[in-house]
Parts: structure tokens; C-alpha cells; sequence
């Protein structure tokens, strides 16, 4: 937005040395500072969504030639926010960019006091396995005299964090399971 | 969300976002709009610029209470008490819009002889026993004539058609009364009703705005029908600057809700079967579900299309469409109930996924104690979180703790690509902008190598139970070399099979009319069909915004892309505005079809004068001018013959703690809600001594859970966790703003540094005919104990499990506790 006010034409056309000096005009700026840009001048802009509430704002995710994030800005176009963020909204690049996070596979086995590093592949089979060992050992045909087909030992939390498409890829794969103890944030 | 879908039909707001911008009037209540929607909010002030009135009623005076044109502070958990003194005000005085009533609604049903209401039975309906605590509903049905057809008294003079039922069954909510229960003086009650009413009708809407602060109850379903009644009475439903605002918490609720994660549904609101009803085969199944009359006539083609989806060519009609691969129900199998049986030791593995039960459970203490028992826990998460490590918490000795624990890094929004289902239905697709840190891997990557191992470790298995793994269609390579290199599958085939297509030629259904019950189609989720509606579009990556505001192809809103929801409504009965000021669709008269600035939510080309036709089925039964359509007789329902567990009509129930007595009736607290009466889960008895004062809980603008605790930035804005009281509370207590202090509930007890402050104020109630002065204490419910750089204990630490009857929702925003200067024992 413009300011109202012309400071510069509160300045004397002829005194070029108390323009120069004022601090209020372009010509103050370094050639260093004239050199730079803004970190996302030129960046590609990438599509997305504001994953914290549910208003659903559309985000523009600036992304660096070799493919880092640079910074996240509400998306002007949307007619939801059209361009606007909340603080949350406004701090997703920090939720992606944290020295914090936890990018790593971890691992605590029974009666330990520590985690440990494992490989993603060896967690992956060792889940699937006691997926089914557990599944095996509770699946039920049969309650009082009805078919149920289902196991109560296996419970699954969670959906509203994460997209569409995976909601329906674990319902789909819970329920081939026989798991009913299914729920996510919606009821809590 | 019940309250929403046996008041209209559809379990989802009925309102578009920036349209409310275009109301007179908005009505806030059970949610902090400002605070925790602070974007959407952007359209309440454009309505409040153009000359809208704003109203705020909550227990405490927030940011959203600071811009409002009237704020009326309440005691936490009387909103039925409030908004059914407005709804007797509106019958009393005739103020409502008598012909949206008499054209929209099911004012003029008479109700059976054997109906029993409140009034005759001091705070229970008819059928109610008292040894199971549940409801038979057998005699709030609707009188029937000699050919089936529900009678009806189109003069409103019956004694029990609905509207009359109505005006005897809130006649008692007085504006007196009101004030004795809920702290709102008479004056400011009577204030807001005008609003309303000088607001709504032909010329004028008002819009309700809801978040948690309705729904988190013991009868929190009817917290939303009472709204819902209001609604239909001023004629508010259907029509642009109206409606209802349901405003969801995360950014996926609403699709996780449609495309269902949860126990009692499959995706589109199909009821999961259960062997507590008669639904052991595919046929019982249909005959339970399908409706006679309305749009479910249509269950069969959404349910085997749906079979077809999730099991391809096996399911066939020999098989019933491998309908008995699906589990059945034998009970309630939501997370506090199975919170219990965990405990118990009858769960013993458990996938959490993006949720963080062990800091924003409810008794989350014992959430932790309960995973405990389990032989192994799957997380799957972007941060240390109190789930996850509840091994290693305050008070746990890991040496005694068995459970194998697995964390798996979550890749976060940014990292991956996929569909998030907005508060307003809408559909929007993200792009992927970078790669996943680290090992972090997309929730879908997950999902996919769990389906694919276990198909792999049961693919010499013979044994029947095995087959729905091995028979589960799942082919979603992705296209893209790239990603198809890492593993990552295809969310948009996903996002196609959801859509649904023909089984032959494997092309796209264009929408939902399009699915059969013959195996010829397979949909994945039928409400979000027209998404993908042919080999190339993807309506939810839809970005042009330019047009009307309804920005109709920005996403895609379900159903079939309507905005606003029964907006039949937003014509008269012969299908014309009801004024020009409120034109939003209408019947064209030449082109011989519906019209207007958003997709018509009734069918296209049905005039306004069609007649209903006796005794027919589906849509036949419904006449042009009934607009919701889901519904069995196509009208709004200001009563509920079926379809909710304890009331037919509001009827206002004190929390389970709390801390007076039911002014209104005998019956103190909902004679349905979910008790766990157990030593791990102790209640505070009404009016408690011990536990003087109500506690609420609420949100702050900085802070969600772990998805924020971790940035700086804003653990900087909202480093810790507080405790709000009032300031003649705070003097009695000796406690100043910054003073750590100990809050205590029969659970547990949780320390907080004090906010002393005029934002809580205490209210003048009546208990047992005794005038009452009592204290409201806020509790943030952001914060955990454990890890992170915002810290501090959870108030779920507080909170005791009880059960709203319909959705198994807690009751967190009301209860009662103790408060006292300093800091609490270690664990």
C-alpha cells in the first residue's frame, strides 16, 4: 500500500546533499543492498494447503532451484484467504524446516529405556509381521452365534491430519484387515 | 455430526465459507471464530462492514466477544437452556417465517398418541429404561394413516402436531428461566431474539456459527438440533448469508469424517454393518439401509459399488459382493471406549497415526497406563510426541514396560501431494514442493508397503478369513518415474477409484447418478463422486477463482460441487427468490430447469409445481417444492422420529459435573450419555463441594498440539501453558497473574501459571432454587508435559471419559473442579 504523503517533496528539489542524507529515499540504499533480492524472487511457486485448521487456506510454497524450501506464503488467488495466514499458517515453513523433527526411524524394544536407530525397511517387515501374528491370534468368526469376522486386538487412531486419499487407503486396508476399532479426531 | 444430519439431511455445514459475508446477522456461539478461525473470520467482518450484526455468546470475552455488537457471557454447557429460551420467544410471539415453516419443515406432522414428553415425565421422553439407560424411540414416531402416509395437519391447530409439540416443550424455557441456568439476564436474551427475528425472512438472513464448544458434551448432538431448530423456524437453512457454520478443527476432519476413519462408517456415510443389528448379509444389509422414500433410496448402488471398489473382480453378485469380507460391529469401537479395552488387554497393537492421544486425550493418564498393556504401538509422526514415548514419562519405570514401540518419520503436507476436504466440503488438492526430509515418507507410503507385505506374508494362506488381504484391489503405481522409483503410490488413482468407475471399460463415472447396484460400477466414496469425472480432470485441483463468489471452480465442494447446501430453499414454494435482495437459485421458468450463482442441490430439471406422488418411492415421493432431499419426507425436521438415541426435541441436561442442579427438570444430566464408572476413571458428583468451580477448555491462535509446540516462532507467541480465572476468584485464592497454581478434578491434577483477568467473569445462577454466584476457570487445551519448546501439563489430564450417546464424543468443554495457589506433587 502507498503512504498518502510525498515525503520526498518535503525536501528542497536543489539540496541533493540533504537528499542524500535524509535516510528517506531510494538513493540511500547500498549497492550491496541493490544487488539483493528477496529470498523468493524467482523461486518457483508451488500449490498448497495450509495443513493446521479446517478453513483450508491455499499456501504458495516457494522452493529454491536445487529443490529446498525457501519460504510459505498465503496464495492470493484463493477466494478462501486470498493471500491471508494465521500465525499457525504463517509458521508452516517451520514445521517442515525444524532442526527438531524426526526423520529417522525409531525403535524401543520391550523394557528399555532408550531408543535406537533402525533400518525403515526392517521396521516396515517387522510390523507387517506382528500385524499378523496379532490379527491371527484375535481374529474372531463368530460372537453369539452371528458372524463378525473382526478383530478387536488391532486399533487405529488418526485421519484428520492426513489427506483424503490416505483415509480411504487405511480404511480400506483396516477393514480387509477385520479391524473396527477405528477412529480419528473427528469424534475427539 | 447427526445434529446437522437429522435436521437436513447431511452430516456437514451447510454454509460456504465467504458467503457469510452476505448475512444480516450472525449468530456465534461454541466457538472462538476470531481466535481459532482467524481467516474465515475475514468474512464475518466483511458482513459486520456492510452492516451486519454480530452477536457473541461464550463463557469467556475473547477476541471474537471484542468485535461483536453484543457479547453475552454464559456458564459453560447451558447452550440448550439459552437457544431454547430464543426458539420459545420465536414460537410465543409468532415471529417465525410462517411460510418457509409451514412449506420446509415438518411443522405440521402429528406425532403418535403414545409420545411422552418432557413435560409429562419431569425430563424424560416416553420409552426410556432406566436398566439399560437407553431409549426404545418406538413411540416418538409419527401417526400414520390407514395407507402408511404420516398424518399431517396442514392448519398447525392438531395438539400434537410438531409445532405445537414444540411450543409446549420449550414454553418452560422462559426468559427467566433461562437466566436461573444459563447467567444470561432476560434483557440481553430478549435483545438477542430480536436481532434474530428483525434479521431473518424474506429480506434478511442470519448465520450460526459452531465449533467444538457445541459438540464436546454429553449431549452435544443436541446442542447443534437445537440450533438446527432455531434455524428452521426463522428460515434461515438453504439460503445465502444463512445456514449453519460448522467449523472443524483439522485440516482433514471433514474428509476423514466423508471418506470415513471411523469405526461405525464407511465412506460416504454408509453405516458399517453390525452384528447388533440384522445386517449379517448383503441383502438384510440393504433392506436396513436403503430408504423407501428421499435420495437413499439410491444405498444399494453406493454400497455395491463401493464392495466393488475395495474387492475388484471377486465381488460378484454370487457373493453378494464379497460383503462378508467387511467386519462386523459388536459394539461401541470408538478410541475412549477402546482406550478401556486396552487397559483391559484386549487390544493389542495399535497404529496413531498424526494424533497425539497421550497429551490431548481425554484422562490422558490413563490413555498412556493403557499402552502400557499393548504388545506393540506404530506411530506415525513428524515429532517426539507424549504418545509415542509415554514409556519414558513422568512416573513410568520402563523396565516394567513390554510394548515394542515404533515411531516412523511422517512426511509433512509440503512434502507430498493429495486431497483435504475443507470445513465447507471443499476439495482441494495440494502439489508436492519438496522432497520428504530425511527417511520421512508420505502416510500413503506407509499404507501402501503395509498392504503390500501383508499380502506378501498371506499369499500362500488358503484359510478364508485371509481372503479380503488377498483380494483387496490395490494398484496404485504411480505414473511418474520418479516416484515410482521411491515407492511412493498414486493418490490420484486413489482419488479416481473414489471417484468411481465403469468396471468394463475402466473409464470414469462422471458423477454419482452414473452408479449402479449391478457390479457394472465401483465408487469408492459416492458423496465425492464428479471429482475425477473423466480420464484427464481433477476438479479438486480446480484453481480458477474469477466469477461469482461461489468460485465454482476453485476445488470441489460435495455433493456435485453445491456451496450451499438445500439451497432449493433460498426460492419460495413455486421456486421464485424469496426476495431480490436474497437470490441465489431459482427456477427458470423458459429453460425449464433450476438456475442461479451455485449448482442446484435438488434435481435439475424438477419443476416446482411437480406433485409428490402417493406412495411412491425415492425422489418420486417428494413434491418440487420439498428441498432436502436426503430426507425421508424431503423436509427440514424441527422433530426427530428416529435417529437419535435421547430426544426427539432439545431438551437442556446439566453437564455430568457440574456444579448445580437441573433448574428444568428432575432428570439432572442426560439419561443416555456413556458413563465408565471405574476406579481409573472417577467422576466428580453434582454439586461437589470438593469441586466448586466449572472448568471450560478452549484453543489458542497460536498453538494446535505437537504440529505446533515444536516452532519456535510460536512457542515464542505462546511459550506455556495458563490457566484463566476471574478476579474476585482470583483475590479470595490469593493468586496473581504469573503465580503458579494447581487445578484438581477426581482425576488428576495439572499445574499452570494464573492469568488473572476480566475476560472470565462470574455469573449469578440458581440451584435447587438458590441464587448462586459462581466461577468459570479456561484451560488451553494446546499444551503436554514432556517434550517440545512449549510445554506444559495437558488438561486432559483433568477430564474423565463420558459419552455423548449418538457420536461418543466426550465432554471436555464442561466439568468441574478445584483451583489452589502453587505448584502440584511430581507424578
Amino acid at each position: 500500500m502507498k503512504t498518502s504523503i510525498d515525503l520526498t517533496s518535503m525536501i528542497p528539489r536543489d539540496s541533493v546533499e540533504l537528499r542524500e542524507r535524509v535516510g528517506m529515499l531510494p538513493n540511500v540504499a547500498s549497492d550491496r543492498t541493490k544487488q539483493l533480492k528477496g529470498r523468493i524472487a524467482g523461486a518457483k511457486a508451488v500449490t498448497s494447503l495450509c495443513g493446521y485448521c479446517a478453513v483450508g487456506c491455499s499456501t504458495l510454497a516457494y522452493v529454491s532451484d536445487d529443490g529446498k524450501l525457501l519460504d510459505v506464503e498465503g496464495n492470493p488467488e484463493s477466494p478462501i484467504n486470498g493471500g491471508h495466514l494465521c500465525p499457525k499458517g504463517s509458521a508452516l515453513f517451520g514445521l517442515t524446516v525444524n532442526s527438531a523433527r524426526w526423520t529417522t526411524v525409531k525403535y524401543r524394544a520391550p523394557y528399555s529405556n532408550r531408543y535406537e536407530e533402525r533400518p525403515l525397511a526392517w521396521a516396515l517387515e517387522r510390523i507387517a509381521q506382528l500385524v499378523k501374528k496379532t490379527r491371527d491370534e484375535t481374529f474372531v468368526r463368530e460372537t453369539d452365534g452371528k458372524r463378525v469376522n473382526h478383530t478387536l486386538g488391532i486399533a487405529s487412531l488418526g485421519g484428520a491430519t492426513f489427506g483424503v486419499e490416505e483415509n480411504y487407503l487405511l480404511g480400506k486396508l483396516m477393514h480387509s484387515l477385520g479391524v473396527v476399532a477405528i477412529d480419528n479426531q473427528a469424534r475427539i | 455430526m447427526p445434529g446437522l444430519g437429522t435436521s437436513f439431511g447431511r452430516g456437514g455445514a451447510t454454509v460456504w465459507v465467504p458467503d457469510l459475508a452476505n448475512a444480516d446477522c450472525i449468530l456465534i456461539e461454541g466457538s472462538n471464530f476470531a481466535e481459532a478461525h482467524p481467516v474465515a473470520f475475514r468474512f464475518v467482518m466483511q458482513a459486520k462492514e456492510r452492516g451486519a450484526t454480530i452477536v457473541h455468546v461464550d463463557p469467556r470475552f475473547t477476541r471474537t466477544s471484542a468485535v461483536a455488537d453484543l457479547y453475552a457471557p454464559i456458564r459453560s454447557g447451558t447452550d440448550i437452556a439459552f437457544l431454547g429460551g430464543l426458539i420459545n420467544h420465536v414460537l410465543a410471539t409468532g415471529s417465525y417465517f410462517k411460510e418457509y415453516v409451514a412449506a420446509y419443515t415438518n411443522a405440521a406432522n402429528v406425532v403418535g398418541e403414545a409420545f411422552a414428553d418432557t413435560e409429562d415425565l419431569d425430563g424424560l421422553f416416553s420409552g426410556y429404561d432406566p436398566q439399560t439407560r437407553t431409549y426404545d424411540t418406538a413411540t416418538w414416531a409419527f401417526e400414520r394413516d390407514r395407507d402408511g402416509a404420516i398424518v399431517k395437519d396442514a392448519t398447525l391447530q392438531h395438539p400434537r402436531c410438531v409445532l405445537n409439540l414444540l411450543r409446549r416443550h420449550y414454553a418452560r424455557y422462559t426468559p427467566e428461566m433461562v437466566e436461573r441456568v444459563t447467567g444470561v439476564p432476560p434483557e440481553t436474551l430478549l435483545k438477542i431474539a430480536g436481532l434474530l427475528v428483525r434479521n431473518s425472512g424474506r429480506e434478511r438472513t442470519t448465520a450460526f456459527a459452531y465449533a467444538v464448544g457445541w459438540t464436546q458434551h454429553t449431549a452435544g448432538v443436541q446442542f447443534i438440533r437445537t440450533a438446527s431448530i432455531l434455524q428452521l423456524l426463522l428460515g434461515n437453512i438453504g439460503r445465502p448469508g444463512g445456514g449453519i457454520m460448522a467449523l472443524r478443527g483439522h485440516a482433514n476432519i471433514q474428509g476423514a469424517t466423508d471418506i470415513a476413519t471411523l469405526y461405525d462408517l464407511l465412506p460416504g456415510y454408509l453405516p458399517m454393518p453390525s452384528a447388533r443389528r440384522n445386517e449379517a448379509t448383503l441383502a438384510e444389509y440393504l433392506a436396513a439401509n436403503t430408504k423407501p422414500t428421499g435420495w437413499w433410496v439410491n444405498t444399494p448402488k453406493y454400497m455395491i459399488s463401493l464392495l466393488k471398489a475395495y474387492y475388484g473382480e471377486h465381488a460378484i453378485a454370487a457373493n453378494e459382493y464379497c460383503y462378508e469380507y467387511l467386519p462386523q460391529l459388536t459394539g461401541d469401537h470408538s478410541m475412549l471406549p477402546t482406550t478401556f479395552a486396552m487397559k483391559d488387554g484386549i487390544v493389542k497393537g495399535y497404529f496413531v497415526i498424526g494424533q497425539n492421544p497421550g497429551a490431548s486425550g481425554q484422562n490422558a493418564e490413563l490413555v498412556k497406563a493403557a499402552m502400557e498393556r499393548l504388545d506393540w504401538v506404530v506411530n506415525i509422526d513428524s515429532y517426539d510426541n507424549e504418545t509415542v514415548s509415554f514409556w519414558r514419562r513422568e512416573g513410568a519405570d520402563p523396565s516394567t514396560i513390554a510394548t515394542e514401540v515404533f515411531f516412523l518419520p511422517a512426511a509433512t503436507v509440503l512434502e507430498k501431494e493429495g486431497t483435504m476436504t475443507q470445513t465447507s466440503r471443499l476439495l482441494q488438492w495440494h502439489d508436492k514442493a519438496v522432497e520428504p526430509a530425511g527417511e520421512s515418507k508420505s502416510d500413503a507410503w506407509y499404507f501402501n508397503q503395509l498392504a503390500t507385505r501383508l499380502k506378501e506374508l498371506y499369499a500362500d494362506s488358503t484359510d478364508p478369513k485371509d481372503r479380503p488381504i488377498l483380494h483387496m484391489t490395490w494398484n496404485y503405481e504411480h505414473d511418474d518415474p520418479h516416484e515410482r522409483a521411491k515407492g511412493e503410490p498414486s493418490v490420484l488413482k486413489v482419488l479416481r477409484e473414489i471417484n468411481g468407475f465403469h468396471t468394463a471399460t475402466g473409464e470414469q463415472v462422471a458423477g454419482f447418478t452414473d452408479l449402479k447396484d449391478d457390479g457394472s460400477t465401483a465408487c469408492g466414496g459416492w458423496i465425492y463422486s464428479g471429482v475425477c469425472p473423466d480420464g484427464s480432470t481433477n476438479r479438486a485441483r480446480g484453481r480458477d477463482a474469477s466469477g461469482d463468489y461461489t468460485a465454482l471452480n476453485w476445488g470441489f465442494a460435495w455433493p456435485a460441487n453445491r456451496r450451499t447446501l438445500y439451497n432449493r430453499a433460498s426460492a419460495d414454494p413455486d421456486g421464485k427468490p424469496w426476495s431480490e435482495r436474497k437470490k441465489y437459485v431459482w427456477w427458470d421458468e423458459s429453460k425449464a430447469e433450476w438456475t442461479g450463482v451455485d449448482v442446484p442441490d435438488f434435481p435439475k430439471t424438477k419443476a416446482p409445481n411437480t406433485p409428490a406422488k402417493p406412495g411412491a418411492g425415492g425422489m418420486d415421493a417428494h413434491s418440487g417444492a420439498d428441498p432436502f432431499i436426503m430426507m425421508l419426507d424431503g423436509r427440514g425436521a424441527l422433530y426427530v422420529a428416529a435417529g437419535l438415541k435421547d430426544a426427539p426435541m432439545p431438551a437442556h441436561y446439566e453437564p455430568l459435573q457440574s456444579v448445580v442442579q437441573n433448574e428444568l427438570y428432575g432428570q439432572q444430566s442426560n439419561p443416555a450419555l456413556g458413563e465408565f464408572n471405574r476406579p481409573d476413571n472417577p467422576y466428580a458428583k453434582p454439586v461437589d463441594d470438593a469441586y466448586p468451580h466449572v472448568l471450560t477448555t478452549y484453543r489458542i491462535t497460536e498453538m494446535s498440539g505437537i504440529m505446533t509446540r515444536y516452532i519456535p516462532w510460536l512457542a515464542e507467541l505462546q511459550p506455556a501453558a495458563f490457566c484463566e480465572l476471574d478476579p474476585e476468584l482470583a483475590v479470595a485464592k490469593g493468586i496473581k497473574s504469573g503465580d503458579w497454581v494447581t487445578i484438581s478434578t477426581p482425576v488428576g491434577e495439572m499445574e499452570a501459571r494464573a492469568l488473572v483477568s476480566g475476560r472470565m467473569r462470574p455469573l449469578r445462577v440458581t440451584s435447587n432454587g438458590v441464587r448462586k454466584r459462581i466461577h468459570q476457570i479456561g484451560i488451553p487445551y494446546n499444551y503436554g508435559t514432556m517434550v517440545a519448546l512449549a510445554k506444559g501439563d495437558s488438561v486432559g489430564n483433568l477430564i474423565p471419559i463420558a459419552l455423548d450417546p449418538n457420536v461418543s464424543i466426550h465432554e471436555s468443554k464442561t466439568l468441574t473442579c478445584a483451583i489452589r495457589f502453587g505448584r502440584r506433587v511430581p507424578r
